[in-house]
């Protein structure tokens, strides 16, 4: 069999490598973007220079070869389901039996007046961050447009080069439409001490040109003009479905797929960020657009291709991010605001760069969530409590063994206990495992 | 096809020398020009006010550098630029100190006469200590302990928001300044023989050998002491420190090679070649190093005990050969020499005859691993490009697999440089201690986990 991918980002990556541990088929990965796969959430570092674009390649140049797995270096101009054929540009065609689509995303651009001028761009891409690296040469300000993820991202590359920076965040606090308000008070406080210039409740209302078509300023919701000389658009993703919307599978957002990652069309799937789910699981988002995901779907769309059909189901939710200095782990669901009968356990350290949120269930004290700022836990341990349906008073007295941080460091777990004994008077809990030199030492590593 | 050319040719943009840095950098200059005069003869007949200079001027200028670049600002890792910068990423810079500290250990191993002025200025040193005038060894040593003592409060300082980090550092300072100079320097004060503490067989290969033994055992004072203590440190100290620690309670807290990389080296550590062909050549040579140290000696005490019948000069012939070509070609010249171009743990990588031990005791026997934290990873290779043994973290933490490799020296690098907290060092258990923990995302989605 044939099966051609489209995309090698981490989900068209994963879905051929898993096809061909399960199989012989012939397998075909086809991008425009860069040759051989490399780590989409490293680009930072390259434009910080901690890394080469070598150093962000998860697989050596040949292993490609070896695994006999072809990459074509290409951009696909047109679908054709019926012949099932790809038009390649420079006038080559390549023909499959199974199409996986893997085209990722594109960043959000919402019709600002400015958005397409010189200077102004998101980062996405290989091509993204080349231009990123043209477009900051010698500027004296920054303007980034948007409080997510990728925002700070860029904000933490360009004061790696020492370009101050104006960070416009439409929420009243940052990422606050995912984070909770303590927390996002956390990183807010966090960019600010980094001399980032963020303005939270800002929106931008247009992108001002100079005479040669270049960005020289913004002007913000309140009218305020900003001068600046780059505009990074982070405003979220979109699905990257120019080339499918022409072609005979079926899109919404994103391309429609089922359980399955199956299109309206048999042999053609859709996994990654490109995906939109007809019928998401209860709090899941239609659209999945983080690494993980697209890691995830990729082994799974690998297994339904060999012959197990396999239904996606992700399990116990997961994500973790790193803003500056502080780096974010997330278990189960933890909203930004609880839900209703939802009730939270929350500590934070007097200096604010660490804290831990436990969600549990007001009634019967089941614990479904965790958020992590500063402090590492065992996604193992984490997700298995959620699992297994673990109260409140249970999590916090074993708290030790989901403890990942480094040997040495200051551990907080017995300040938590503390806090859950004075928030429940009557039973009070003592905490039963360390971590530590000592405790990884002597006891057992997870488990048990 | 070359994606990144404005990447590699750029100057620095992240390089900002301020003020007092710049201030400090002439002082380190001034500093060098002290001790190219010194060389030249003023060593000689004026070491105390030469040495005094010297000293202060770098000592002075280095921890003037290292405060400002690394002692304000906000805790956290600190890479930006590394790869732009001309020192550090292989640059004019980078090449010229390889050739110079290539050079140094040349003239320091085969052509010490020419270095007479810089070894005569430490004799005020040396009086103090020891009570006897310097040779080159003393002069490279108290060299060897100022880089790392001196660095080492930059590795502390760079990493202060790592607790493993700055303990381990100090602990490779203190073993150092104390075992590996200061005590050595006082034995010989109070008549006793000059001994390592911290070194032993393979590494110290002449503690084990047949004259080193004797010379020992039948000295005085001490001695005989020193020599137990290298036998059963040899023998029984390292399989059973290593069955609980893991390599690492000697290649990076104890030894002075690993110190000398983990301090001076630190900025040069993401030089290592991490690909497959790298890790095959490295296998290959360093058991290589350690069949022939042991071969060597087994020739040694086999020509000892037949008083020489047995294989006349063949055995001398061989510890030699082993001296010229390991000892000082190999574990001096390369090892140090190269850390601006291949990286810093060349010698521990790929010539370590103790490295080689260690990292077989720590494959089969041993309760250390870098544990990886179920599907966390994001394959941004930060760990793989940041580990000076070369090793490709990435490739087995994408997978949810646990390190447990020959060669990894437990420098927890890769843990503190990882964006998403996936990699820990732990000491546990022997049992399952390949399997790592469930895949999670594995797990999530109902693929049976494979066996």
């Amino acid at each position: 069999m044939n099966v051609a991918i489209i995309g090698n980002g981490v989900a068209g990556i994963t879905a051929a490598r898993h096809i061909r541990k399960l199989s012989d088929h012939q397998i075909t990965v086809i991008s425009d973007e860069t040759e051989h796969h490399f780590s989409r959430t490293a680009l930072m570092y390259v434009y910080m220079g901690h890394m080469t674009y070598q150093n962000i390649k998860p697989y050596e140049d040949w292993f490609w070869q070896k695994n006999r797995i072809d990459l074509v270096h290409g951009h696909v101009e047109a679908i054709d389901t019926d012949n099932q054929k790809l038009a390649i540009s420079g006038g080559r065609a390549i023909g499959y039996d199974v199409l996986i689509l893997a085209t990722g995303s594109k960043p959000n651009k919402f019709g600002w007046p400015g958005q397409d001028l010189e200077g102004v761009q998101g980062l996405y891409s290989w091509q993204d961050l080349q231009a990123m690296e043209h477009n900051t040469k010698g500027i004296s300000r920054g303007v980034i447009v948007g409080g997510g993820l990728i925002g700070i991202e860029v904000a933490e590359m360009l004061h790696s080069r020492r370009i101050p920076t104006t960070l416009l965040v439409r929420e009243q606090q940052y990422w606050n439409n995912v984070l909770p308000v303590d927390e996002a008070q956390i990183i807010g406080r966090h960019i600010q001490q980094q001399q980032i210039d963020l303005r939270l409740g800002s929106e931008l209302k247009e992108i001002l040109a100079d005479g040669n078509g270049r960005v020289r300023g913004v002007i913000t919701g309140t009218g305020e003009e900003i001068p600046c000389q780059f505009v990074a658009l982070t405003a979220g993703v979109s699905p990257n479905i120019e080339v499918v919307k022409r072609s005979n599978v079926a899109t919404g957002r994103g391309v429609l797929v089922n359980d399955f990652f199956q299109t309206n069309i048999p042999n053609i799937y859709a996994i990654g960020d490109c995906a939109e789910f007809h019928e998401p699981k209860p709090l899941a988002p239609k659209v999945e657009q983080l690494w993980y995901t697209g890691k995830m779907h990729g082994e799974v769309v690998a297994h339904t291709i060999c012959g197990n059909q396999t239904p996606y189901n992700r399990g116990v939710w997961f994500n973790s991010a790193k803003f500056f200095d502080i780096e974010y782990q997330t278990y189960g669901y933890v909203g930004n605001t609880l839900r209703p009968g939802e009730a939270t356990l929350y500590w934070e350290h007097p200096e604010g760069r660490h804290c831990i949120r436990i969600n549990y269930d007001a009634q019967s004290h089941v614990v479904n969530g965790f958020n992590l700022f500063g402090i590492r836990y065992r996604q193992e341990v984490c997700s298995r409590w959620i699992r297994e349906g673990r109260t409140l008073d249970y999590v916090v007295q074993h708290l030790g063994e989901a403890n990942f941080d480094p040997e040495f460091f200051r551990q907080y777990e017995p300040e938590i206990v503390k806090l859950y004994n004075q928030q429940n008077p009557g039973a009070p809990v003592v905490l039963k495992r360390e971590r530590g030199i000592v405790g990884s030492q002597w006891s057992v590593v997870s488990g048990q | 096809m070359n994606y990144s050319p404005s990447f590699q040719l750029t100057a620095n943009p992240a390089g900002h020398v301020g003020k007092a840095q710049r201030m400090a950098l002439v002082l380190i200059g001034f500093g060098v020009l002290a001790l190219l005069v010194a060389t030249f003869g003023a060593g000689a007949t004026q070491p105390i006010l030469m040495l005094s200079v010297s000293m202060a001027l770098l000592i002075g200028g280095g921890l003037l550098y290292i405060v400002k670049q690394y002692g304000g600002g906000i805790a956290g890792i600190k890479n930006n630029g590394i790869t732009f910068s001309s020192s550090t990423a292989r640059g004019s810079v980078g090449w010229m100190l390889a050739i110079v500290i290539t050079g140094f250990y040349v003239l320091l191993y085969w052509f010490p006469e020419t270095l007479e002025g810089l070894i005569r200025m430490m004799d005020p040193l040396s009086y103090t200590l020891r009570g006897q005038p310097s040779d080159q060894w003393f002069m490279y040593g108290t060299f060897y302990t100022l880089a790392i003592v001196v660095m080492g409060y930059r590795a502390i300082l760079k990493y202060r928001h790592n607790r493993y980090q700055m303990i381990r550092t100090a602990s490779v300072m203190f073993f150092q300044l104390f075992f590996a100079f200061l005590i050595p320097a006082l034995l010989v004060m109070f008549q006793q023989k000059e001994f390592y503490f911290t070194y032993f067989w393979p590494l110290k290969y002449y503690y084990l050998f047949p004259s080193g033994y004797e010379e020992f055992a039948q000295g005085g004072g001490l001695a005989p002491f020193m020599i137990r203590w290298a036998a059963i440190m040899t023998f029984i100290g390292t399989p059973v420190l290593t069955y609980f620690f893991g390599k690492r309670w000697y290649c990076s807290w104890v030894c002075g090679c690993g110190g000398l990389a983990e301090t001076a080296g630190d900025q040069w550590r993401q030089l290592s070649d991490k690909s497959l062909t790298a890790w095959k050549i490295e296998r290959w040579m360093i058991h290589s190093v350690l069949v022939f140290i042991t071969i060597t000696t087994a020739l040694l005490w086999i020509n000892s005990a037949s008083q020489g019948e047995v294989l006349g000069s063949v055995s001398q012939g061989f510890s030699s050969v082993y001296g010229f070509v390991i000892g000082a070609l190999f574990s001096g010249v390369v090892g140090v020499g190269f850390y601006p171009i291949m990286g810093t743990r060349v010698w521990c990588r790929f010539g370590c005859p103790m490295a080689a031990v260690l990292g077989i005791l720590q494959k089969k026997m041993s309760r250390f691993r870098i544990t990886t934290n179920g599907g966390q990873c994001i394959s941004c290779g930060n760990c793989s490009t940041y580990c000076e043994m070369g090793i490709d973290v990435r490739s087995y933490a994408q997978r949810g697999e646990n390190i447990i490799r020959a060669s990894c020296v437990g420098c927890g690098i890769c843990a503190a440089v990882c964006p998403r907290g996936v990699l820990s060092l732990e000491n546990g258990p022997t049992e399952g201690r390949y399997n790592g923990a469930q895949f999670v995302a594995v797990e999530s989605i109902g693929i049976p986990p494979k066996q």
